[in-house]
């Protein structure tokens, strides 16, 4: 019997149950109440940011699949397509770091290879609670083995990322994992169901009872409780996924089969009602067919289970052995499980009794979509937020410069992605570390460049504002390295939208990221929302993680961040400004959250991107490297610690800004770039035609960075000495005593 | 000389092997399937990197019994040329064709990273068109590289000149801090006593494009395309 406990164990509401009934005509069955729980949980069914999410541009030229399949598709051109998105794993990474963060590396790579791509390159934002707490450290030792494990295994090279900290995040980590696959532009596979009589296959791992109610879960706030939620986290196995990957591309490639999805979330259920409603079918299956892991399983377990490493494949039945033979040669199960049906209707058997006969389109599109309430916050929130923040001075800029460079946030993070196998592949030009990522595709001179960004501090001050820079920094890193962006996907990390302020961060940061998207001319082909990240009340920060990708056409002009050559003039791209708020010396060096964040004028953006752009394709740039975190300072630091010899540099600055803001503050659309002393003039003369304002000021040389303003000296350090604050800091936190 | 590339299910540094030998230096390469007992004629089989078997129980220790690994005994035995990579490293170790055994690394993590090795035997049908102390810059990526061998055996390696790398530092230095992984006395690689397997835990493959960052890993490959068995036979340019 059907009662409010169950339907609250459900996470569904007396109107979405009401809703249901009128839908399928009578009272569901305790299996079909599981069904539309998850299928219309907030995690699969969008119901709280799909009206929202259709502000984003998603059409483009090179568009060959935009939002609503597995992942998003683009033309890049010469036969072939990038197909890429990312994900959120931020509650089952918390419940079991290792495991959670493993799955939801598999879970991305499923989405990419379901649609006929190799997967060749993987990246991770990552959000924990600040490292001098043992349990925040314990979290991330364990989603970065967890991310390591995986995807090491598999064979996919761990490009890039990006980690931050704060306490907002303890109790709830987020683990974004984004995949990006190549595949031929005509080999791209579909949820397709066919027609009538097709034959229904599930391959790959058995299904047992882990996982049962993730996406649920995902749609909820968490208590103090979660220990009894570990359950509910699945256990991947990278080993059976590698095998899975060959076994689908081989029998896609030899054109096999007529469609294709991964189980992921709500596991048989999604795939099962997915494939069929895409093609306006129904499917019948027989649960007696199903592999399973162990005995004694209810119809209710199999249908919700979230075992990894499966997929649901439809054939035309004389075409069913040559699959089969295909899985066998990978040593995997490929059972028929039930066929395409007319009619449009799920109907599940098991023992010749049919348990579930609900129509797919009701489970799949009809999922209510809510406009939810959102509020502002008052007017003094609103000042008080805008506030710049008042800070004593500093007294020694170059030891807030080691402080800065020494905490987690700014540290250098090979700790983390020496652990992740990141050439494999053999196509990665650059080590994690850089702007961007770039990967080169053989068998020509071009190169996919591509970068995770969002910044939680200033998209918690204003959120719009914090929309338009994520988009805008994650171009701008592209543009560093010489990449023009194409595509992007995000991952959207929110607390729970039923709270109204919440719902306006997220109103507010998808509307700056719409307004950056169409600046940049770039479409949205797909993404990831996470809601409730909440744990006992507290929200996280609105956390926006974009991810840009971007082609090169000519992998010899890539643009490296390190200075190289002594002499080489120092060029700021762009304008400093009296922009302290929500800058990363304000938290770190004076404990301060608060305060306005820098201005994002898309205009004047996209203006330094181009002239970096332009100059790295003429050849001109010896280097390039983006101001933010940290601001200025950091930049140059990061400059001389990045170069393959760790040159100095000696920078001059004449504006008359307070010392600490020009040094530290995070005024966008700036870029460090180096020139040979003969293309000065010809860089110049590029700006002026352009409208961006370039200063030389200052030359690569000698082993010391200094920093000079209006005659005076701010600072002077040895790189060399930098270098050891820089990389020991995170190494020196996990060291085992 | 034709070289044959060894797929178990699990690896995954055979397509990037492949594409060393036959897109980058040009030579006849060919895969070859677990399953099979066809070792199709070739004069040196490539163990690649990777997870064979997902690496359970322990590196290595099921890809030892696949069949084609009963044809890559024999043919060992019968002084045909062995190269093991990483995981394929680790298989020679399970499968007897070298001595030892690999241990977690020291700091527990997996590594991946370029590293210096030190050639310390440049007499190698592996290591011919390398001096003897002459540094590579190749990089690794392994959970289980800390190589360990008895002392006996150990005397022995070394007795015979059958460790051909050793970790080091950019100037060829071998001490503690450039022994990354905790290698009894910073052992990357190890050849038999006949001459012809050689294992190492660095992966030559990722190191023949200078875009990638290093071709030391070349001197490996070209030792061998350069032997007496290689010279003989004609180089296929990829199709």
């Amino acid at each position: 019997m059907i009662d409010s406990g169950l339907l609250e164990r459900h996470n569904l509401t007396a109107d979405e149950y009401a809703l249901i009934v009128d839908l399928i005509g009578r009272e569901p069955n305790l299996t079909e109440l599981g069904i539309f729980s998850v299928m219309w949980s907030e995690h699969c069914g969008y119901k709280s940011s799909k009206v929202h999410l259709k502000k984003l541009p998603t059409r483009g030229p090179r568009v060959i699949q935009g939002p609503g399949e597995n992942a998003g598709v683009l033309d890049i051109g010469g036969g072939l397509a990038v197909v890429f998105k990312i994900e959120s794993h931020n509650h089952p990474s918390y419940i079991e770091p290792y495991q959670g963060a493993a799955t939801g590396v598999g879970g991305i790579l499923r989405d990419i290879f379901t649609m006929g791509a190799r997967p060749v390159a993987v990246m991770d934002s990552l959000r924990f609670g600040p490292l001098d707490n043992p349990a925040n450290r314990s979290i991330m030792e364990g989603v970065v083995s967890g991310i390591a494990g995986y995807g090491n295994a598999f064979g996919v090279p761990t490009v890039g990322g990006e980690t931050a900290f704060h306490p907002c995040y303890a109790l709830n980590p987020l683990v974004n994992v984004f995949c990006l696959g190549l595949a031929e532009k005509d080999g791209i596979f579909y949820a397709k169901a066919g027609r009538p009589g097709n034959a229904v296959l599930y391959v790959g791992a058995r299904t047992g009872r882990d996982g049962i109610h993730g996406a649920t879960m995902a749609s909820a706030e968490f208590g103090n409780d979660i220990e009894h939620k570990r359950p509910n986290v699945q256990v991947g196995d990278p080993f059976k996924e590698k095998l899975l990957l060959e076994a689908c591309l081989e029998v896609m490639s030899r054109n096999l089969i007529v469609g294709i999805q991964d189980m992921g979330a709500a596991g048989l259920t999604c795939s099962t009602t997915e494939i069929a409603a895409k093609s306006g079918l129904g499917i019948g299956i027989d649960l007696d067919r199903v592999p399973q892991r162990e005995a004694g399983m209810t119809p209710y377990e199999i249908m919700l289970s979230e075992s990894q490493e499966r997929m649901l494949i439809v054939a035309e039945p004389d075409k069913v052995e040559a699959v089969r033979d295909v899985f066998a040669k990978w040593d995997l199960e490929a059972p028929v499980i039930g066929k395409v049906e007319a009619g449009g209707r799920l109907k599940v058997r098991d023992h010749g009794e049919e348990v579930i006969d609900i129509p797919v389109d009701a489970v799949v599109n009809l999922c209510p979509v809510y406009r939810r309430p959102a509020k502002a916050p008052s007017p003094e929130t609103r000042k008080a937020q805008r506030m710049i923040p008042k800070r004593p001075p500093l007294k020694n800029f170059g030891e807030a410069l080691l402080t800065l460079l020494s905490s987690p946030a700014l540290a250098d993070k090979s700790w983390i992605f020496r652990q992740y196998d990141h050439m494999v592949q053999t196509n990665t030009v650059f080590p994690p570390g850089a702007d961007a990522a770039v990967i080169r595709i053989k068998g020509s001179r071009r190169a996919l460049a591509m970068t995770l960004d969002g910044n939680a501090f200033h998209a918690f001050q204003d959120p719009k504002t914090g929309g338009r820079a994520a988009v805008a920094e994650a171009c701008r890193n592209l543009a560093c390295v010489g990449a023009r962006p194409i595509g992007v996907t995000n991952c959207l990390n929110f607390g729970n939208p039923e709270k109204p302020e919440i719902m306006w961060q997220f109103e507010q940061v998808v509307k700056g990221m719409a307004e950056a998207c169409r600046a940049f001319g770039i479409p949205v082909t797909g993404g990831n929302v996470s809601f409730y990240n909440d744990t006992e009340g507290a929200s996280v920060h609105p956390t926006p993680v974009v991810g840009v990708v971007g082609l090169i056409e000519d992998v010899r002009k890539i643009v490296r961040p390190g200075f190289e050559k002594p002499g080489d003039v120092v060029v700021l791209l762009g304008a400093n400004a009296n922009e302290p708020g929500a800058a990363a010396y304000l938290r770190i060096l004076h404990g301060l959250d608060g305060g306005r964040p820098p201005r994002m004028n898309l205009k004047t953006e996209k203006a330094v991107q181009d002239l970096c752009l332009d100059t790295a394709e003429a050849g001109w740039l010896r280097s390039a490297h983006d101001i933010s975190e940290g601001g200025l300072a950091v930049s140059l630091a990061e400059c001389c610690l990045l170069g393959s010899r760790g040159r100095g540099c000696d920078v001059q600055l004449q504006d008359r800004l307070p010392e600490d803001v020009l040094l530290f503050g995070e005024t966008h659309s700036r870029i460090v770039v180096t020139v040979k002393k003969e293309n000065l003039g010809r860089l110049k003369k590029a700006a002026r035609k352009a409208g961006v304002p370039v200063t030389a000021i200052g030359r690569v040389g000698g082993k010391t960075l200094i920093i000079r303003h209006l005659g005076s000296e701010l600072l002077r350090i040895e790189v060399e000495d930098i270098r050891k604050h820089w990389s020991r800091a995170i190494p020196d936190l996990f060291r085992i005593s | 000389m034709r070289f044959g590339v060894v797929v178990f299910p699990g690896s995954n540094c055979d397509a990037d092997t492949f594409h060393a030998l036959n897109g980058v230096l040009g030579c006849d390469t060919v895969y070859l399937w677990h399953k099979d007992h066809d070792l199709q004629g070739v004069d040196c089989v490539v163990l690649p990197g990777g997870f064979s078997y997902g690496d359970y129980l322990r590196s290595g220790a099921i890809a030892r019994f696949s069949p084609l690994m009963q044809e890559v005994k024999r043919f060992a035995r019968k002084g045909g040329f062995v190269l093991g990579i990483c995981n394929g490293f680790q298989i020679l170790l399970e499968l007897g064709l070298l001595p030892g055994a690999m241990l977690r690394n020291k700091n527990l993590k997996f590594i991946c990273q370029h590293v210096h090795i030190r050639v310390e035997n440049a007499g190698t049908v592996f290591t011919r068109r390398a001096a003897e102390g002459q540094v590579l810059r190749i990089p690794i990526a392994h959970f289980d590289g800390n190589y360990y061998a008895p002392p006996a055996v150990y005397r022995r390696l070394e007795g015979n000149g059958q460790i051909v790398f050793r970790y080091c530092d950019d100037s060829g230095q071998t001490d503690e801090a450039a022994n990354v992984n905790g290698s009894l006395a910073g052992i990357a690689g190890v050849i038999n006593a006949e001459g012809n397997v050689l294992g190492m835990m660095p992966h030559p493959e990722r190191a023949v494009e200078s875009l990638l960052g290093s071709t030391d890993g070349r001197f490996v490959f070209q030792s061998l395309i350069d032997s007496p068995a290689g010279r003989g036979r004609t180089t296929r340019r990829p199709s």
